[in-house]
């Protein structure tokens, strides 16, 4: 099947594209994008004052399955995706059982195959049964196809072993994505430690509960000289660090969440758990610094940490409640909404940071750009489209999201997953 | 509020607190020794001046209380307003005693019979009597009133307004239509 | 009849008096929720039921016909008690259920109970839950009336009421006081009730702790800090000494008993460098020769039985109010 795109105004960071153009996809590939095409094809987009852009990349979403399909699935959280302008995605290995084998990952892999709507990558766990002691065989998980390791969700506490860690990923050439959380310090925290924790009555997350473990696990990377990837950056200081680091020359790179540069501490002020999310959210000064650091180059990814929860995980008392809110249907949303049209970043800059860089960070040579031959994941969005993120319309089976009935402006109307044309998102 | 009428004035009131007075001592056959209490909130002035009333013609102290039917009122959640709490006053021991209940206007005989509910809480009074300024009728339970100021008849669709110094700055009595 | 839309209206002297105040709320919460005008609206109606409680027949036929129920995750027997109490005097019918708190989730949720309780057709929850934010939850989901009766370290209103109350009684007023609060303010619901109610009232509020026991941010709500208990009674016109709780301190701000009374306990001694008329306030139940000594809980400045009666009458005010609440037209 072919398609042409014609008229959109084309953002190809990679290849130095900002403009109007037409794009041609033959089969699942890009074939050529020029300022007029004129081939017949089977299918024409006509995407005149649409902003179109290589697919999406999401490196950090929760599908659930294996073991949880009550609350997602490898199906409706692609689908989730889609509608999201998401064509790619990386799913974390906290499943049960975890991916911590060849094994799982052939499995998950039959799954994706059956049932994806996107494309799926695969992260697999840094140690079995990621409970932080015995490090997998990281040269069978890099074989059978994982893009990343990451202990997501429960950070490897000791430094030993993350240094072992690192220095296997080193070894396969594989990507170590670190969740830096000091549980010696963050403890049974439930939200940011600060004047607000303390007029709920909930127990505080200190800020350096994170930062201490960015500089720690910054130090081991460049010890192992191995390649680090620190997920949902959150506060002001782990941002400090990051930077420094990377003037250092050290490789590391950083992804925050579009929750983490949209909402302050004070969402959780009526003991609201679609605010319970770790790392907690914070204070307008880390707000601040995470924007910042998307600017200047810092932060390198947006990542959503899609993390479904069923009503019986979030409705009940807040200290108990689960850690994390969906967000694949609104991460372009929120990130047109603060970063765009707050002024602080560009179209070019947006893409680089959800598309360019994440297929870079996990070397998916053919996504991120439109270069002939490359994969024809696309997205087209229309940043002008007015709508309203309703529960009834949430492709995820979860729902526990704080931005619920929040009006939106822009929005990807359809995407293209190796030639396939979703239209109508 | 339209005013139809007004039906005492301050010297009328007067006229009235007074006649009160000689009439439960008149009555005071069996020299019981009358005590007095008022039933918030203009119950409770008439009440202070039929007792300064009584003490001024016998020359001797006459007891007194306040009663605050708030707490006892059957019609709790339908009351337009929230009636604002205050505090019942009764420091003496009622039991054996002949009480006289004071309010401002007889209508319905509700809150005539919340405080009687309310009194014999307090202990066990050998007589209650009722005095009221202004008996408008319309009695919706079996009370009657042994002292009255006036009697009024009105129809449903009026109020009558007591209005004391103690409380509104003007003494008079008027009759105004219920509005809308 | 539309909300008052000024708070103020002329007397006969053509003065301006402050119009009685319309309480809307159908729960109680917290004193953070509330306005100085009805925290006082409280205080008032709690004299008048204080009233009730010195008659021969303590008893009024106010809630005749409502039921309360008293849902308790956490044991306590004096504050269960003192709501009982409070709602028999009202005529109300009371059921008490205790039921075992975990910090694993196991059986019902707290919105099922509440759920269940309702389909009852109940008036009123008093709650009690180890979970900060567990009665505001629960106001979310039900339409009946919630008393929060102390939810983890969020807030304990009618203790903070009824030590207000107490104060108010002692001294005539709460405006420009000096109030310290001395012991785990981290952990204190007690703490943080006071903190708003005080605060709001226009008294001088200090907490006292030692730091590790003194949360984040704490000076952002309007109270001095210290950790220097001297530094607390010092100037105070009242201090209000909380209970220490060992089995909770994992903080381990403090080794033993004996050293925190050294160091923060309440002595005779202690108080020789206070004003002499100084009042002594405790929730309860004290830990004598921890927070304070056995001669100062017993002694001349100690308020801690009267606040025990005031409880009751505070108690019954709030029900009273939720129970008659009318919404805002």
């Amino acid at each position: 099947m072919n398609t042409l795109i014609k008229q959109g105004h084309v953002i190809d960071p990679a290849n130095g594209r900002d403009g109007i153009f037409d794009i041609l996809i033959e089969g699942d590939k890009i074939s050529n994008v020029a300022e007029n095409i004129n081939k017949k094809t089977e299918k024409v987009l006509n995407a005149e004052n649409k902003i179109v852009a290589p697919g999406l990349i999401d490196m950090h979403v929760h599908l659930r399955e294996p073991g949880r399909e009550d609350i997602e699935t490898v199906a409706s959280g692609t689908r989730a995706a889609l509608s999201g302008g998401i064509t790619s995605l990386a799913c974390m290995p906290n499943t049960y059982p975890a991916i911590d084998s060849a094994r799982e990952i052939e499995r998950l892999k039959a799954i994706i195959e059956k049932d994806a709507a996107a494309r799926v990558f695969i992260t697999a766990a840094i140690t079995k049964g990621r409970a932080g002691k015995e490090i997998t065989d990281i040269k069978a998980l890099k074989k059978e196809g994982a893009v990343a390791v990451s202990d997501d969700g429960e950070e490897t506490q000791d430094a030993s072993i993350m240094l072992e860690a690192l220095k296997k990923a080193k070894e396969n050439d594989i990507l170590l994505i670190s969740h830096c959380e000091n549980k010696k310090v963050s403890k049974d925290g439930v939200m940011n430690e600060g004047v607000i924790a303390t007029i709920l009555g909930l127990r505080g997350i200190p800020k350096k509960a994170e930062y201490e473990f960015v500089e720690r696990d910054i130090k081991l990377a460049g010890k192992a000289k191995a390649k680090i990837h620190i997920a949902h950056v959150s506060a002001k200081k782990s941002v400090e660090i990051i930077r420094k680091a990377k003037k250092e020359g050290i490789s590391v790179t950083a992804e925050a969440t579009p929750h983490h540069f949209s909402l302050e501490e004070n969402a959780c002020r009526t003991y609201d758990t679609r605010a319970k999310i770790n790392p907690p959210l914070r204070s307008s000064d880390d707000i601040d610094a995470v924007k910042e650091g998307l600017k200047d180059g810092t932060i390198d990814v947006i990542a959503s940490d899609h993390a479904p929860h069923g009503k019986h995980e979030k409705e009940i008392e807040f200290d108990m409640a689960a850690f994390g809110i969906i967000g694949l249907e609104t991460s372009l949303a929120l990130a047109i909404a603060n970063l765009i049209d707050k002024k602080i970043i560009s179209w070019k800059k947006l893409i680089e940071l959800m598309s360019v860089n994440p297929a870079g960070i996990l070397g998916l040579k053919n996504k991120g750009r439109f270069s002939a031959g490359a994969d024809a994941d696309i997205t087209i969005i229309d940043p002008e489209k007015e709508w309203v993120y309703a529960k009834d319309s949430i492709r995820s089976k979860s729902k526990n999201s704080p931005f619920i009935n929040r009006r939106f402006k822009g929005k990807a109307i359809s995407v293209i997953v190796g030639g396939k044309v979703f239209e109508g998102l | 509020m339209k005013i139809k009428a007004k039906i005492l004035d301050k010297k009328g009131i007067q006229k009235a607190i007074i006649r009160i007075s000689h009439e439960i001592l008149e009555r005071d056959k069996e020299k019981q020794k009358p005590v007095i209490v008022g039933i918030r909130n203009r119950g409770e002035h008439l009440a202070r001046r039929i007792t300064a009333s009584l003490e001024k013609i016998t020359g001797g102290k006459t007891l007194f209380g306040i009663l605050d039917i708030t707490l006892y009122r059957d019609d709790l959640t339908e009351v337009a307003e929230q009636p604002v709490l205050k505090e019942t006053r009764i420091d003496f021991d009622i039991t054996g005693k002949k009480v006289i209940l004071v309010d401002d206007v007889l209508y319905t005989g509700r809150t005539i019979r919340c405080a009687m509910d309310q009194l014999i809480d307090f202990g066990r009074p050998a007589v209650i009597q009722l005095a009221v300024l202004i008996d408008r009728g319309h009695r919706e339970l079996p009370i009657k009133a042994d002292y009255v100021g006036k009697n009024v008849p009105t129809a449903l669709n009026e109020i009558v307004e007591v209005k004391l110094e103690e409380a509104d700055g003007v003494d008079e009595v008027v009759i105004c239509e219920k509005p809308g | 009849m539309a909300l008052m839309k000024s708070l103020y209206a002329r007397n006969r002297d053509n003065m301006t008096v402050k119009k009685p105040v319309i309480w809307t709320k159908k729960d109680l919460l917290g004193l953070e929720y509330l306005t100085k005008e009805e925290i006082e609206l409280i205080l008032d109606s709690a004299a008048s039921f204080k009233e009730v409680l010195a008659r021969p027949l303590r008893k009024v036929p106010t809630l005749r016909g409502k039921t309360i129920v008293n849902l308790f995750y956490e044991p306590s027997t004096r504050t269960r008690t003192s709501f009982e109490l409070a709602a028999k005097r009202l005529s109300a019918d009371v059921i008490t259920i205790q039921r075992e708190s975990s910090s694993i989730q196991k059986g019902e949720t707290l919105i099922d109970t509440g759920r269940n309780l309702a389909a009852l057709k109940i008036d009123i929850i008093v709650v009690r839950h180890n979970s900060s934010g567990a009665a505001v939850m629960l106001s979310r989901a039900l339409d009946i009336s919630i008393v929060n009766a102390g939810d983890g370290w969020h807030e304990h209103p009618t203790q903070a009421l009824l030590d207000i109350l107490t104060l108010k009684e002692k001294r005539g007023r709460v405006r420009g006081l000096n109030v310290s609060i001395i012991g785990d303010i981290a952990h204190s619901r007690v703490a943080r009730s006071n903190i708003w109610g005080l605060t709001k009232l226009g008294a001088n509020v200090t907490v006292c702790a030692p730091k590790k026991l003194i949360p984040a941010g704490i000076e952002k709500l309007g109270v001095n800090v210290t950790t220097n208990v001297d530094e607390a009674i010092q100037k105070a016109d009242a201090i209000n000494i909380l209970r220490m709780q060992f089995e909770r301190d994992e903080k381990k701000a403090f080794p033993s008993r004996m050293a925190y009374f050294k160091t923060y306990g309440i002595t005779e001694e202690r108080l020789k460098k206070a004003k002499k008329n100084i009042i002594v306030m405790h929730p309860g139940p004290i830990n004598r020769g921890v927070e304070l000594s056995a001669e100062v809980a017993d002694g001349a400045n100690s308020v801690i039985l009267e606040q025990v009666t005031n409880g009751i009458a505070v108690r019954m005010a709030v029900l009273y109010l939720v129970s008659t609440a009318k919404k805002e037209k």
